[in-house]
């Protein structure tokens, strides 16, 4: 064996010949080059990019990438599996459906994007719909687009306005509503004589007061190690305090700024100072990973997005047991906002084959009947303007969420940018997280810093 | 006549001259499409503004010249100095890695070299982790580093009481740490199964013979192993190096969403700069001078490991 | 001979230390596998509250694990078989000719294993649905652009190690194969391969581990049809749930398989490293 390695490592023996080597290799590169070149040069064929469509709806098929929404992707299928096969009878068009997990499915949309060769529709977070907008990869719905899909004024219009930018006409259009609201546990309320809290200082005082560590109960638990999650309540805090992340005609990031420095501290010392959250909770990767604990009553609040219920339920908490308020903003607030205008889009790829089938399928998907048959097993908020709130038999809990939904979130920065603001700031959070955490003290110049570098990283 | 002339002027070509050609081509051709091919692509990349903007249709990104190598090498920005954290970082994790992995091969290799009963079972325990698929080992070992639930901490703060506060593994400095234990589990067994590969060649007469001289244990492996082991050594090292270097499974994996800064190697950083923040242009400036620095470094070392024989040859 | 106290000593203690480190997460694994959810979502115990193998029953309905392993399968083995063949024409090439370019294509294949996998993604993307416009070969969302990809993956390096092999072996067996009257194909085939056995062995090892374990080209390459074990365990970490005892159950269930083929291999590898075949 020692032979053989050695032979095959003769490679390097002879330095003396690498110089003529790699003048070869230089050489060999630029035939390559030219090959790679012309290959990705026709990365976007005009042929495959006609919007053009036939008249005939029957024998074609479209594929559809939906994200996952359920609780397992077989379950996801199950769901939309006889909406799909319903849309078949009625339209003639066949829908070739895959459900992509939400770890590959930027990727996914990104390789689609990149090489021209994608899905007729896809699913897309709505924080992406700028950033994706901005790529050109998805038909704008105009008019003569929107009026194939029903019209634009049957959407809720903050969460139409956050499928482009300003001005524009947008790339993907909405299909599941979410936002976020403040999950209290009612027993726990109950036993200790309190009632949900209205402002943040009230949900401090609370979370103070549900503390009990010695038993390993804390006032609320945050997926504090999840960088979107993290971005997040950036985005709503610094809302209340009445900054804008972006200057939103240059979408260049204003992010250094005091407001969003208070609203970053305000929410890094629940840990901090209150102590009203788990140290651990730093390692919470997901939102998912905070919902056990609040499900166990090992916490007496959890900050989540509507569909957490299932979740809940799962982990062995009986339904009804938990109510929801507003994510409440401190006393004396610019703004009361409370969540991002949150949710799940539909777009359709410019590049498509099939411009009008897959009009006729959004239409389709965005239909009152459907709407409502969907909102229910994916727990979202209705976001045409006739829908019901129909995701729990909570009637509570139903009215503050399409309450939060309709009245007190706002859609996050509308730039191409955004995306970047997830990563740096979001990450920079992690980080502080992990230091308080540990022992150390975070202050605000330290966050201040953290914004500086962050926006130094945004371009 | 003249034909023959020609024919007889040329160096005449050995029969069966084109043999190595074509059975080579079919490694020249996938080496062509897969990987030569995508890597003068990301050179193509790195010199253009190739931005979400431009995804779309190359051809359409402007032409930025050497501005990503620029913005990527700046240490005065904060672009740059993330460029330089990573690259620290994974230099140190592979030094790390490498160093341990290696060590523990060696010690694993060395110990098993002559019979005893029970030999192969200890051989086949060691060779687990190499052949567990890689998600599969990366998530336990998530799984056993969870501060509350996790195995590490039950057994460091619960059961032997070294620590008194439940530390983190996954988050902040000691994230780094995880890591290069993570890796260490998973690389050890491919380090042992070369050294052990190379032991069994090495004639058990040599070790007789110097056992006679008086040498003891730590002298024959001191003299007769080790050297005999070098060439082994030098290319397990490097290709070792390499991988570990370039790792990206390992945090994807082991750190989700989580992102901790003390795991952020160049490669995950470079996928981060890409695919996260869609710029393209600037990832492929960052893998080109990785390639270069990466080039240079392992020429150095070959040059400066080759035996000396060779070298003066 | 016998072995020195020093060396017994050394040898309990390495034994016990590695041992450990190697089988703690193993063993982890394996009990995890058999603990019920509510056991792993609390503090850690080193033996189930009760032993139960529903993980064992529901992984099944979670994610389509079976489909996934077969998948795994197919493209792991056709990858490796692939490879393997490639690797040994090539590395006799370079092995037993001096030929123009030799040079140049030791150094491509020494310098691809220094890029960053990640950034062949978007590239090699491009090139397969390129490929697919001009050719009508698909091999996005089949296992055809998989096998391609991971066998190109397994090459570089068991081109190197196949090389040194066959430098291994003294060219004068290959002369009398030649007074015998075998062609080059001939020699390789009688002389070289059987003698380069474990070296095979070794290389189609790695190509398959390489190929087993990939995670990132799977999750881009591949639809739910043909989907591969790497990404699909990846599926238990839902948006609403981690189900750890389902992650540990199937990775448990899909490595028992692996880990048993590899090492049934590798002790012929070992053997055949043993048996003097080489030097």
């Amino acid at each position: 064996m020692a032979v053989l390695l050695n032979r095959f490592m003769a490679i390097g023996d002879e330095t003396k010949e690498v110089h003529m080597r790699i003048n070869r290799a230089v050489a060999a590169t630029g035939l390559a080059l030219c090959v790679a070149m012309s290959v990705s040069g026709c990365a976007s064929d005009p042929k495959d990019s006609s919007g053009g469509s036939s008249g005939d709806s029957s024998n074609v098929t479209l594929t559809y990438w939906a994200s996952q929404q359920g609780t397992s992707i077989d379950n996801d299928k199950e769901v939309l599996g006889p909406v799909l096969e319903a849309f078949t009878k009625k339209a003639g068009i066949t829908v070739n459906l895959e459900v992509i997990g939400w770890t590959d499915l930027q990727t996914r949309i990104q390789t689609a994007v990149a090489s021209g060769q994608g899905p007729d529709v896809v699913n897309i977070g709505n924080t992406w719909g700028v950033s994706l907008q901005a790529t050109g990869a998805f038909l704008p719905f105009g008019d003569a687009e929107m009026e194939a899909i029903g019209g634009a004024d049957k959407f809720v219009d903050a969460a139409l306005k956050v499928g482009g930018a300003p001005g524009t006409d947008p790339g993907s259009v909405p299909l599941y509503g979410l936002a976020y609201g403040l999950y209290y546990n009612k027993q726990m309320f109950a036993d200790a004589g309190l009632t949900p809290p209205t402002t943040w200082e009230d949900m401090v005082a609370d979370a103070k007061a549900l503390t009990d560590t010695s038993k390993g109960v804390y006032g609320m638990t945050i997926a504090a190690g999840s960088y979107r999650e993290n971005a997040h309540l950036t985005f709503i805090t610094s809302q209340q305090n009445g900054v804008e992340l972006f200057d939103t005609a240059s979408g260049k990031p204003t992010l250094a700024q005091d407001g969003v420095a208070d609203g970053i501290m305000r929410y890094l010392d629940l840990m901090q100072t209150a102590k009203v959250v788990n140290p651990s909770d730093s390692q919470l990767d997901s939102a998912s990973k905070a919902m056990p604990q609040f499900a166990k009553g090992q916490a007496a609040m959890t900050i989540q997005q509507s569909n957490a219920d299932a979740t809940f339920v799962a982990n062995g908490m009986a339904a009804g047991s938990w109510g929801v308020v507003p994510l409440p903003a401190p006393e004396g607030a610019k703004s009361d906002v409370g969540s991002h205008v949150a949710g799940i889009n539909l777009a359709v790829f410019a590049n498509t084959k099939h411009k009008d089938q897959a009009l006729q399928f959004v239409n389709w998907m965005t239909s009152s009947d459907i709407q409502a048959q969907l909102d229910k097993p994916f727990a979202s908020l209705p976001v045409l303007v006739d829908g019901e709130a129909t995701f729990t038999t909570d009637k509570e809990e139903s009215a503050t969420f399409l309450d939060i939904y309709r009245t007190k979130a706002a859609p996050l920065p509308l730039v191409p940018g955004e995306d970047q603001f997830e990563q740096a700031v979001g990450k920079a959070m992690n980080q502080m997280f992990a230091s308080v955490a540990t022992g150390s003290t975070v202050t605000k110049d330290d966050v201040m810093e953290a914004l500086t570098t962050a926006e130094g990283t945004i371009h | 006549m003249s034909a023959q002339r020609i024919t007889a002027q040329r160096r005449p070509r050995p029969r069966g001259w084109w043999v190595p050609y074509v059975i080579i081509a079919p490694a020249a051709i996938m080496e062509l499409v897969i990987h030569v091919i995508p890597m003068v692509t990301g050179f193509v990349i790195s010199l253009l503004n190739l931005t979400r903007y431009h995804i779309r249709d190359w051809s359409s990104a402007p032409f930025a010249g050497l501005a990503n190598f620029i913005t990527a090498l700046n240490i005065s920005t904060p672009i740059g100095q993330g460029v330089l954290h990573s690259f620290g970082l994974s230099l140190a994790y592979t030094v790390c890695v490498v160093t341990l992995a290696w060590t523990f091969g060696m010690v694993a290799a060395t110990v098993l070299q002559r019979p005893f009963r029970g030999r192969a079972l200890w051989r086949t325990l060691f060779l687990v982790p190499y052949a567990l698929p890689m998600y599969a080992g990366v998530i336990t070992w998530n799984f056993m580093l969870q501060r509350d639930s996790g195995l590490v901490n039950h057994v460091l703060v619960d059961q032997l009481g070294l620590m008194g506060d439940r530390p983190f593994w996954l988050i902040g400095d000691n994230a780094f740490l995880s890591l290069v234990i993570v890796a260490v589990w998973r690389n050890w067994p491919f380090a042992f199964l070369m050294l052990m590969a190379g032991l069994q060649s090495i004639p058990a007469d040599v070790y007789e013979a110097a056992a006679i001289d008086g040498a003891s244990s730590w002298q024959q492996w001191r003299r007769i192993t080790l050297p005999m082991l070098a060439p082994v050594n030098r290319v397990l090292l490097l290709v070792m190096s390499l991988w570990v270097f370039n790792d990206f499974n390992t945090p994807f994996v082991l750190f989700g969403d989580g992102q901790p800064a003390s795991g952020d190697l160049i490669s995950f950083h470079i996928y981060n700069a890409s695919f996260l923040t869609w710029d393209f242009g600037l990832g492929s400036a960052m893998s080109v001078t990785l390639l270069l620095v990466l080039l240079a470094a392992s020429l150095i070392y070959m040059r400066a490991t080759s035996p000396k024989e060779n070298r003066h040859a | 001979m016998r072995d020195t106290r020093g060396m017994k000593i050394l040898r309990v203690v390495a034994l016990t230390v590695l041992g450990l480190f190697v089988a703690i997460p193993l063993y982890a694994m394996v009990t995890t596998a058999i603990k019920p959810l509510a056991d792993v979502q609390s503090s850690f115990s080193w033996w189930p509250s009760r032993i139960t193998f529903q993980p064992f029953v529901d992984m099944w309905k979670t994610v389509p694990l079976a489909s996934y392993f077969k998948n795994s399968l197919i493209v792991a083995s056709c990858a490796t078989v692939a490879s393997v063949v490639i690797a040994i024409f090539a590395a006799y090439a370079i092995s037993r000719w001096r030929f123009r370019g030799r040079e140049g294509f030791r150094t491509v294949v020494l310098s691809t294993q220094m890029f960053p996998g990640v950034l062949f993604l978007l590239p090699l993307f491009i090139i397969f649905v390129n490929i697919d416009r001009m050719f009508g070969i698909t091999l996005v969302g089949t296992p055809g652009g998989l096998v391609l990809t991971y066998l190109t993956f397994s090459l570089p390096f068991s081109i190197w190690m196949l090389s040194g092999y066959f430098d291994g072996i003294p060219t004068e067996l290959d002369q009398a194969a030649k007074v015998d009257g075998c062609g080059p194909m001939g020699t390789l085939f009688r002389v070289l391969l059987p003698t380069a056995r474990p070296g095979v062995v070794a290389v189609a090892i790695y190509a398959f581990m390489t190929a087993w374990s990939e995670v990132l080209f799977a999750s881009v390459m591949t639809t739910q049809d043909n989907r591969t074990l790497s990404v699909g365990l990846r599926q238990y970490s839902t948006m609403t749930n981690v189900y750890w005892n389902q992650v540990m159950a199937a990775s448990l269930l899909v490595s028992v398989p692996i880990v048993v083929a590899f090492l049934a291999l590798q002790k012929s590898f070992v053997a055949g490293l043993t048996s003097g075949a080489v030097k």
